[in-house]
């Protein structure tokens, strides 16, 4: 004869008594800028270059790709808030259109390669043994590479190109995503409440993306939030090199190449413009990365 | 002498007279001896056989190591009269004009002590015109016309032709055609690829791969007195802000490529008399090669599109001010008697005065053919000057007829690669020549060329050309190279001309006894370089 299972209850007004209040989104925005001032200009910065990127049609006055040789690199004005190229085309324009290539390829590829990273590094953790010991060694011969070296190796093989350039972002920056969550990972494997996982038998699968990743976000949500202003860094190196986007395309990195060179010394701006751009928006995202980290990382609350 | 076979030699002088040569301050000084010349090259050389290679990166550090049959005459090189620099005077044509003896000097020394003979200088026209198997020449095409190259004795040249042929002298003065070592060659055919042995003005000293070429004075030159420099270094600058500050700042007193407008005018401004800058029109132009084979390229219609897209006359002025580029023709170089006039230009679909007519042709030809917002990939070289710049230009000029482009900018090596394999839509690439004689350069629009990379057919072109290189009558070869060109860029749209290049030497002053050619290709040996410090 089945026993019937005793329940227990509490009262409602007893629970609310032991949590604290839970604030609200926009308290919690003001606690984060209070906190983390840096951070808050930080992710003005990135909020900016968002809505630049998204209504870059609607903010700027001329085609980006458009030649005017009438216009010839013509020095910041009320027509040209930042000036004209040697092709004759609005700086000001190429910029704002430049953060949708900037903002494609920074988060496709961080967030792609931070993710591949976080679901490698958590099943190393889980799984160990032969298997931990092959990733982690693959991915120690990754980061033996500088990032930069890395890419251009990559960019050679796929070739250049949008598309090319991303996964040749994408890929270094697997391993130092795994290596982060892996690492967190390893204490989160060892949690009573991954045991009784194991013990409910539940499937490796289940455990993995419904208990371990969870636990681990905060780490991958930094690491990727900094690779965000990396990658857009990798873009612009690349691209200055020749190997990115090529032209017409409006792109920082490749607005530094050619014409900037050449022309820097009669016509600065074709060149300054975009290199604060880059400037700015790497620091941007830097400073918001680190102020992520500070605010999700407990430890550093204590 | 038979004048008719001299006569686009001659035509080829003629239009070598009218090269703009602005600025040249040469001076009838007497040279000094003495000094090392640094001059930045921006490329480097794939191998070190000039029979197989096709680039300047090659002639500029290289040349000065080896000895030529015959060359553009080095003291007056804008005249297109060639002199001899390894035989002992021009020959005459015989039989008819097939047939010509060349005399070898007496006493030339190859740089390893070996002397230079008749011998030599037929295996290396052997392993130009008629390559063993395994070995690459590029200038074959250019020797259809000879029927065998032999030398009886140690002094005598003689080359036989099937027919007369007035492209055979200039063929002949090809900077690349350097005389090897008959011995070196028995040893290795390959030996030269990857060695540096000649008789030239001077020794080869040192290369260090990517960073620079080093030569010393050859003592036994068999030019009296010359050359008049010590030794030379070719610092290998790939990049045009690193050649013109070292320009600027005295570590290299030139580059003899050419450098854009706005470059000279920097080095102007800053230099003042410190600077010397010579200019002239350039044997060289951008060739837009659609892939046949590739749709929708294998339709006339979609080609001709892509030319009538393009407003030359106006690209001509707004490219000249940022890049190497100026002067809108047809397929022969601008200005020789074979040229197209510009009412004659004007008949041709991408050449009509009334840019708005002829781009509503365009969006028509696009539309009846079925791909009115046309897409496809501009296959590039990664070299801006001038590459993409011009590539740049075009697919502005293209989307303004609803045609969308993306650009793949490639090394030399992928990009080769890409064309030869015909693994492309469009490309841009470029017929540059060294001597101008059209009736050869045009050949690269020939179906069976080895650098025609659009994959076309027809035997139409081919009877042409072979008919204008056969006739020594020069209205009949206008005649000829007017249907030759008409088909090539407007009935068949097989390729099409972009812009002609324009050549801008900047220099030190201190360097005198150098005159700019219509080519990069030319005068490049320095014997008579001196410097005047």
């Amino acid at each position: 004869m089945a026993t019937p299972m005793a329940t227990v209850t509490r009262p409602a007004a007893s629970a609310a008594e032991e949590a604290p209040p839970r604030p609200s989104w926009l308290g919690a925005l003001w606690q984060f800028c209070r906190q983390n001032p840096l951070g808050a200009v930080g992710g003005i910065v990135v909020i900016i270059m968002i809505g630049m990127a998204a209504f870059a049609d609607v903010v700027t006055f001329y085609d980006p790709t458009r030649n005017n040789f009438g216009a010839m690199l013509e020095p910041p004005s009320t027509d040209y808030w930042l000036g004209t190229d040697q092709f004759g085309r609005d700086l000001y324009s190429r910029i704002v259109h430049g953060a949708r290539t900037a903002l494609l390829v920074g988060f496709v590829s961080a967030f792609v390669g931070g993710t591949v990273g976080l679901i490698l590094g958590v099943a190393s953790a889980h799984f160990g043994g032969r298997l931990d010991l092959i990733l982690l060694g693959i991915m120690d011969v990754l980061m033996a590479f500088p990032l930069i070296i890395l890419a251009l190796a990559m960019v050679s093989i796929f070739g250049t190109g949008r598309f090319n350039v991303i996964m040749a972002i994408t890929i270094p920056f697997i391993p130092r995503c795994a290596r982060v969550v892996r690492s967190s990972a390893l204490a989160v494997r060892e949690m009573p409440y991954i045991d009784a996982a194991r013990a409910c038998g539940f499937s490796h699968a289940r455990i993995v993306m419904r208990h371990m990743v969870p636990n681990v976000f905060a780490p991958y949500l930094v690491v990727t939030t900094a690779a965000v202003g990396q990658a857009i860094l990798l873009e612009a190196s690349l691209s200055f090199l020749g190997l990115g986007v090529q032209e017409p395309v409006p792109a920082w990195g490749l607005m530094l190449r050619g014409g900037a060179q050449d022309f820097a010394e009669s016509a600065p701006w074709v060149a300054v413009f975009p290199g604060i751009a880059i400037s700015l928006a790497v620091f941007g995202f830097n400073l918001f990365g680190d102020a992520l980290r500070d605010w999700l990382d407990p430890k550093m609350k204590i | 002498m038979d004048m008719r076979r001299w006569t686009p030699s001659l035509l080829a002088l003629a239009a070598l007279a009218i090269v703009p040569f602005a600025s040249s301050q040469i001076e009838a000084q007497t040279p000094k001896r003495g000094g090392i010349l640094k001059y930045v090259v921006p490329g480097e050389f794939p191998t070190m056989d000039g029979h197989r290679e096709n680039t300047f990166a090659l002639i500029h550090p290289l040349a000065p190591f080896y000895s030529v049959l015959i060359r553009v005459d080095p003291d007056n090189p804008n005249s297109g009269t060639y002199v001899c620099d390894l035989c002992t005077e021009m020959p005459e044509p015989a039989d008819g004009g097939k047939t010509y003896t060349f005399k070898i000097r007496k006493g030339v020394k190859f740089h390893d002590g070996t002397g230079l003979t008749a011998k030599d200088v037929e295996a290396s026209f052997q392993r130009i015109i008629f390559p063993p198997t395994g070995v690459l020449s590029s200038r074959v095409a250019q020797f259809t016309m000879v029927d065998s190259v032999t030398a009886p004795d140690d002094e005598t040249l003689v080359f036989k032709l099937k027919y007369p042929s007035g492209a055979f002298i200039p063929a002949l003065a090809t900077p690349y055609n350097f005389i090897y070592s008959k011995a070196k060659l028995d040893a290795d055919q390959h030996w030269y690829e990857k060695n540096v042995m000649g008789s030239g003005p001077f020794i080869f000293e040192e290369w260090q791969p990517g960073a620079f070429v080093k030569g010393k004075r050859n003592p036994d030159y068999y030019h009296p007195g010359k050359p008049y420099l010590d030794g030379y270094e070719a610092i290998i600058a790939k990049t045009q802000t690193l050649r013109v500050q070292a320009i600027r700042g005295d570590q290299a007193a030139t580059e003899f490529r050419g450098i854009p407008p706005k470059a000279r005018d920097d080095l102007v401004a800053a230099l003042g008399k410190d600077i010397t800058v010579q200019e002239s029109d350039w044997n060289c132009v951008l060739i837009l090669s659609p892939n046949h084979k590739a749709k929708p390229f294998d339709d006339p219609r979609v080609r001709r599109a892509l030319s009538l897209a393009l407003d030359r006359w106006q690209g001509s002025k707004d490219l000249s001010r940022i890049s190497i580029v100026k002067a809108v023709g047809g397929i022969v170089f601008p200005g020789h008697p074979l040229a197209a006039t510009k009412e004659e230009l004007e008949q041709i679909a991408g050449y009509w005065p009334d840019i708005n007519k002829s781009r509503a042709e365009a969006k028509r030809l696009l539309k009846e053919a079925g791909v009115p917002d046309l897409k496809f990939t501009l296959t590039n070289r990664s070299v801006d000057q001038p590459y993409t710049i011009v590539g740049t230009w075009m697919i502005d000029q293209w989307k303004q007829v609803g045609i969308t482009v993306e650009q793949k900018v490639e090394a030399d090596g992928p990009f080769y690669e890409s064309l030869k394999a015909g693994k492309f839509e469009v490309g841009l690439e470029f017929n540059c020549q060294s001597v101008v004689n059209p009736l050869v350069d045009v050949s690269k629009f020939r179906p069976d060329a080895g650098d025609q990379y659009s994959q076309i057919e027809g035997k139409d072109l081919v009877k042409l050309h072979e008919a204008m290189n056969r006739t020594a009558d020069v209205a009949e070869q206008r005649r000829l190279m007017r249907q030759y060109e008409k088909l090539i860029l407007d009935e068949q749209a097989n390729n099409f001309v972009t812009l002609w290049w324009y050549r801008i030497i900047a220099h030190r002053s201190y360097m005198k006894g150098w005159k700019i050619t219509p080519s990069h290709y030319l005068n490049q040996d320095l014997s008579g370089v001196w410097i005047d410090k």
